[in-house]
């Protein structure tokens, strides 16, 4: 079985056998060195493997035959295998600073994208104030990121661009890259960061754009939907919200369900009562450890707010709370992480101003969500989103990458 | 004058065995013998490997498929805590040193003891109640913050932190005492006519780790004190809340836990020295190279621990400085495994049991130390650093590497401890299976890493599946080799042939007294001889092994004469 699936793997496009897509212009360096490495790794590793065996076999023990105990010694030959070695990893060393030099040193045309990383998203804010939770880029363009983190460390990585920098919480670290090939690719977080580290897995949370449809997307993700339902899911679905807390109703992730709980009374963790109204959101969103829920205290990890939403904003949470109390159609159609174009249709709460082409910011980072790696690429050109992203075609054919 | 002055073997009853010359509990619990200290370290150790070990079948088990299969994400991050966790600071640290390092120090010196038996003695219940505070702390109620306690999550996360921490602070004190030991052992007690370079290579190893681990141990102490202080009362070092800075504690961590790759690694390079040159019948080659490198390996191994951090966000100049480090000290390492080569030249090579386990860790150490140069460069590192080709490097090391050298070493000195055989067929079975089933396991996991996959994950991308589950197979392979090899020693215990002094031909001390070893080991100092010369050395047949015969005895004596003689002292 293991074998069998062995050359699918090969055969995949962009692909190599040791690597992901090239998608940026660290890639060709990278992976000629990397290659390098590997074969004088060889040569030496062939060396010592057939000298050993060598060895083993002409001077084994076997009657009739019986080897000099007594010691050798071979000055000339210990400073040889001294001094080659060292001077081929002098060399390896100044090739990975040559590199290094080039991922460390942004050039000085950058677009500046802000990064924060949290537990356990992502969110880009691009010039114009869009806010995503994936990274939209042009191609041949210099990016630099500006990374911050709201709690503990990350590291963002990008396969295809071969290059990692770890994000670190009282700092702001940056990373640059040029994307020179349009795609849709992976991102991760690379430095262990708790209960759902692996779920920082972005599957295509990195899209690398023409300049037109890099200048369409960004329009439209400035703009949020106007109805506060659908306001609501595009700041759940792009504040970090969804990661910890789901909308099935009593799913615990790390954090309690948001769905089903609005107007009920609970019981906090200091055995208080309290109603679930929109005090309780509101100071739950801005002071999250102040009224934890009974048997949630342990796992609150969740950061303040405070300062960050605007008040319709606030309101806007709130109403999608409420709305998916008893509304199994919008639970249906939200908790894959994905709406799809009929589903937000069916709803009404995004068709309604469908036409004047704004609401299309609410379908579409729905369609971007993390969780939705197996939407068929066909089916993303479909939505409202295509018409005024005329490249969208171009990211999903060379998505296959990945 | 006749042999028997200098094989005190000979001459000794066999109620003097250290293993039975006084019997019930108290007598191993307050033993003061380097040697029981030694086992009961063996047992302890190979027990906290085998938890360790299953822990790590688990988190194979669990990664066969991308999405669950029966562990949550936080059971599995603790999981994979609490298998590093342990095989770092309960099995591998003081696996070569104070197992087989306690039994063989003072042997190979022709000494009775270490200089301070009762230090000993407490170093062992230190790395015991080490290691009951670490294991409940962590089994209780689950630490998930890495053998590392990476700052700002481990002083953030609810979770044994303190405990556990609390826990490392004690192991760091047991493994400080054994090293403070040996090196007052090794300066001091060394037999009249044993200068330094005449030492057995194995010592060099051992006073090399000893060095590092009296040195850089206090400041893991500090480390884990400091990180307590943070969690506890917020001073104000390492969590940025409380403005502080991450990567200090990464550089307190790795100060430590860089010099400790080495405390893992020098003591598997020294057992490989003596293992390679007795397998051989033939005199080591290069003895004061491999005798240098170790001590070159100690001072350059706390020059590099940025390496750990080169994404860390550290500045560049500094980077690149420790990327330059980094690479000096593989030219040492380079140096030893050729010279192990060049031993075999001309020997009498017997590939027994012992000598393919060393050749499998040639094998494995080369893949481990040549993987090391992607991961010093810095360019190929910003894109593997923290990817499962990391994970595959440092297990090539430390599994390949130490635990596969530490195989050969207990299989090498069995008899010596045990008096007993052990059956050379399933030894070599074993060492087979264990070396598929390794490369099955890890050799997959380079690629994964070139391909991107981040370590440390519960759930991954499925493109990865297959390389997976080869690994995972690979990982039980692994373990039924290993678990072989462990069927191979229990049963020589009951059924094993009994073991000769000098089974293997060796010419340093320990083979010069009897298997197993009298309580007092030499009832007269050994007379001190080249450690690597092996013309003195005659075959008497398997059921007496070799016998040392000084040059200047050369009208040696029979075996069954000596045997027929009483001592003369």
């Amino acid at each position: 079985m293991l074998a069998s699936n062995f050359p699918a793997l090969l055969a995949d496009k962009n692909t190599t056998f040791f690597f992901p897509p090239r998608a940026s212009t660290f890639a060709e360096e990278t992976d000629a060195f990397f290659l390098y490495i590997l074969w004088i790794s060889l040569f030496f590793f062939a060396l010592i493997v057939i000298a050993m065996v060598y060895f083993a076999i002409k001077f084994r023990a076997r009657p009739g035959y019986q080897g000099d105990s007594r010691p050798l010694h071979n000055n000339a030959l210990e400073i040889t295998w001294t001094v080659i070695p060292t001077l081929i990893v002098i060399w390896i060393f100044a090739r990975g600073v040559y590199g290094y030099i080039d991922m460390v040193t942004p050039p000085t045309d950058t677009i500046d994208i802000n990064v924060t990383a949290r537990k356990w998203d992502w969110s880009f804010q691009y010039p114009n104030g869009a806010i995503a939770d994936t990274l939209h880029v042009p191609v041949d363009k210099n990016i630099r990121l500006l990374m911050r983190s709201e709690d503990v460390l990350h590291s963002f990585y990008v396969p295809a661009f071969r290059a990692k920098q770890d994000v670190v919480p009282g700092r702001v670290t940056t990373y640059w890259v040029r994307p020179i090939l349009r795609g849709e690719y992976d991102l991760f977080c690379a430095e262990y960061c708790g209960d759902q580290h692996s779920e920082m897995i972005k599957r295509k949370g990195v899209v690398v754009h023409d300049q037109a449809g890099y200048e369409a997307w960004l329009a439209k993700a400035a703009q949020p939907p106007r109805n506060p339902v659908a306001h609501g899911y595009w700041l759940y679905s792009r504040l970090g919200c969804k990661s910890c807390h789901a909308v099935e109703p009593g799913k615990r992730v790390v954090g309690p369900s948001l769905a089903g709980t609005f107007g009920e009374t609970l019981k906090t963790a200091d055995g208080e009562s309290v109603v679930f109204d929109e005090n309780y959101v509101r100071e739950s969103v801005l002071e999250p450890q102040r009224k934890a829920r009974e048997g949630y205290q342990n796992a609150s990890q969740m950061p303040s707010f405070q300062g960050k939403l605007k008040n319709e904003e606030l309101d806007a949470i709130i109403a999608f709370l409420k709305a998916l109390k008893d509304n199994p159609a919008l639970i249906d159609a939200v908790k894959d992480g994905d709406l799809t174009e009929d589903e937000a249709k069916a709803l009404g709460y995004w068709t309604e101003e469908s036409d004047a082409g704004e609401s299309d910011g609410g379908a579409a980072p729905a369609e971007d969500g993390a969780a939705a790696p197996d939407e068929p690429s066909d089916a993303a050109s479909a939505t409202e989103s295509t018409p005024p992203d005329g490249s969208e075609n171009g990211p999903t054919e060379t998505a296959t990458a990945n | 004058m006749s042999a028997v002055a200098t094989s005190p073997s000979y001459s000794q009853p066999d109620s003097d065995n250290f293993l039975v010359n006084s019997r019930g509990f108290l007598s191993w619990a307050l033993t003061l013998d380097h040697k029981r200290i030694g086992l009961m370290y063996l047992v302890g150790v190979m027990s906290a490997f085998g938890l360790a070990g299953i822990l790590a079948l688990v988190l194979r088990a669990e990664l066969m498929t991308p999405t669950k299969m029966f562990l949550s994400n936080q059971q599995y991050n603790q999981v994979f805590t609490l298998h590093g966790a342990i095989m770092v600071f309960l099995f591998i640290i003081p696996s070569v040193p104070a197992a087989l390092g306690n039994f063989l120090v003072p042997i190979m010196l022709g000494a009775k003891d270490v200089a301070f038996p009762r230090l000993n003695l407490c170093s062992f219940y230190l790395w015991v109640v080490g290691a009951i505070f670490f294991l409940t702390a962590m089994l209780a109620t689950g630490l998930d913050t890495g053998w590392t306690f990476y700052t700002p999550y481990s002083t953030t996360t609810q979770g044994p932190v303190v405990a556990a921490t609390l826990g490392v602070f004690v192991l760091g004190f047991s493994s400080i005492f054994t090293g403070l030991n040996f090196i007052v052992t090794i300066n001091t007690m060394r037999p009249p006519g044993m200068s330094w370079f005449k030492m057995p290579l194995f010592l060099w190893a051992t006073y090399a780790t000893s060095i590092i681990q009296v040195l850089a141990t206090p400041v893991l102490g500090i480390t884990v004190l400091l990180l307590a202080a943070e969690r506890v009362l917020h001073i104000g070092i390492f969590d940025p809340a409380y403005n502080g800075d991450p990567v200090t504690y990464q550089h307190f961590f790795w100060f430590y836990s860089h010099p400790a790759v080495y405390i893992m690694i020098l003591p598997g390079m020294g057992i490989i020295s003596e293992l390679m040159s007795v397998h051989s019948h033939k005199s080591i080659f290069g003895y004061r190279f491999i005798a240098y490198s170790s001590i070159a390996i100690a001072l350059f191994g706390f020059l590099v621990w940025g390496h750990h951090m080169f994404t860390a966000g550290m500045a560049n100049v500094t980077t690149i400085i420790f990327s330059a480090l980094t690479f000096s000290v593989s030219i040492p390492s380079a140096i030893k495994v050729f010279n192990w080569l060049a031993t075999m030249y001309q020997g009498t090579v017997k590939l027994n049991t012992v000598m393919l386990y060393a050749l499998s860790f040639i094998f494995l150490f080369t893949i481990g130390g040549l993987t090391g140069l992607w991961l010093g460069a810095l360019s190929t590192d910003r894109m593997l650093h923290d990817t499962y080709f990391v994970v595959a490097h440092f297990h090539y090391v430390m599994v390949g590497g130490t635990l596969v050298g530490f195989l050969g070493g207990i299989f090498h000195w069995w008899p010596k401890m045990t008096g007993k055989m052990f059956n050379e067929t399933w030894g070599k079975i074993s060492c087979l299976i264990v070396f598929v089933g390794f490369n099955l396991t890890f050799l997959p996991q380079f690629v994964m890493g070139s391909r991107g996959m981040p370590r440390r994950y519960a759930r991954y991308v499925e493109d990865f599946q297959e390389l997976h589950q080869m690994s995972s197979v690979g990982a039980f392979v692994l373990g039924i080799g290993l678990f072989i090899a462990l069927g191979v020693l229990l049963h020589s215990l009951f059924r094993g042939r009994k073991a000769p002094p000098n089974p293997w031909g060796g010419a340093t001390l320990e083979w010069q007294c009897a298997s197993p070893p009298p309580y007092y080991n030499f009832k007269t100092p050994p007379r001190v001889n080249e450690p690597y010369d092996y013309t003195p050395l005659h075959f008497r047949g398997d059921d007496k092994g070799w016998e040392y015969v000084h040059p200047t005895e050369s009208d040696a004596p029979r075996v069954d004469e000596v045997e027929s003689k009483p001592a003369t002292n």
